[in-house]
């Protein structure tokens, strides 16, 4: 099968209804192995068992980032080939995106109040983070208002190439400005500087999350493609109707 | 499991987190349900997709 073949909207419903019950257990089971080793992890030696809070903070950010970057190849298929596929893929990415960035400031806030003294400071990587979530209310809000369907997914998938500046932003807020945030610590040049006895819950937890963004993003797909059905045979009721 | 003077802050994240992952799960059952409905009833009226129409 060739990959274009997947910008059948029929072929791609068939293909989500096959691997969505493979994908929901790879989930809880990831989830299930994750969560008893975050549980049973040994607390940090400085930040004592608030190090716990990292297992859903770290994998929230990145999965708040990579929607943000899957709306914005999305938004490239939209304006440039105008794949089917491509601003479904975009409208369902973004609620989704934007609920793990919410999950990503709330914990940060949440831990740093303990380890830091703050619920928030005005530093970079906070801000930027923060921007990106205005962002993706932003997106949500051209989706949701827009009267004429194609105009507003145009509209969504310019700010999402727009917004994509952001991205390098938030990643490397850290090295070029001086924030109270923490530098990167997991992917780095020279290895990871967290102990394995974290390392290791945390990448559990981070695949967990990612096959749930996953699940859930192609869930979503399949929920706008029947929208889009719907939509298109109540047009063609009400034209059968007025002719 | 001990979780220390700060059990508040660290109950609190997974809290948060467990309701908004359950809220989204929660749309997109919804979401899919609703539209499976309105599909239907749609059929039901004879109301079919060009794609799906024969001749």
């Amino acid at each position: 099968m060739a990959v274009i073949d997947f910008a059948n909207p029929t072929r791609f419903l068939r293909i989500v209804d096959r691997v969505m019950p493979w994908l929901i257990a790879a989930t809880v089971a990831l989830f299930a192995i994750g969560l008893y080793r975050a549980i049973n992890a040994p607390d940090d030696y400085q930040q004592g068992a608030t190090v716990k809070i990292m297992f859903l903070h770290v994998p929230a950010a990145w999965l708040g980032m990579f929607g943000w970057a899957l709306m914005s190849v999305a938004a490239l298929g939209t304006l440039v080939w105008r794949h089917p596929l491509a601003d479904v893929s975009g409208k369902a990415a973004a609620p989704i995106g934007a609920a793990f960035t919410f999950i990503c400031l709330v914990t940060g806030s949440l831990w740093g109040r303990p380890t830091w003294g703050t619920y928030w400071v005005w530093d970079a990587r906070l801000t930027s983070m923060l921007v990106l979530l205005l962002l993706y209310l932003g997106v949500l809000a051209l989706y949701w208002t827009a009267e004429e369907p194609g105009r507003g997914a145009r509209a969504a998938a310019i700010l999402s190439l727009v917004g994509a500046v952001n991205l390098p932003i938030i990643k490397f807020s850290v090295d070029w400005w001086n924030t109270l945030h923490q530098p990167a610590s997991v992917f780095r040049i020279g290895g990871s500087t967290i102990d394995p006895s974290l390392l290791t819950p945390l990448l559990i937890m981070a695949v967990a999350f990612t096959l749930l963004f996953v699940t859930l993003h192609l869930a979503a797909m399949r929920n706008e493609i029947l929208r889009r059905r719907v939509r298109s045979m109540r047009l063609l009721r009400a034209r059968e109707a007025h002719a | 499991m001990n979780l220390g003077s700060h059990a508040d802050f660290i109950v609190a994240a997974y809290a948060v987190t467990l309701f908004v992952v359950a809220a989204l799960i929660a749309w997109v059952l919804l979401d899919y349900s609703t539209q499976r409905r309105i599909l239907e009833d749609l059929e039901e009226r004879g109301v079919t997709r060009r794609s799906g129409r024969k001749g």
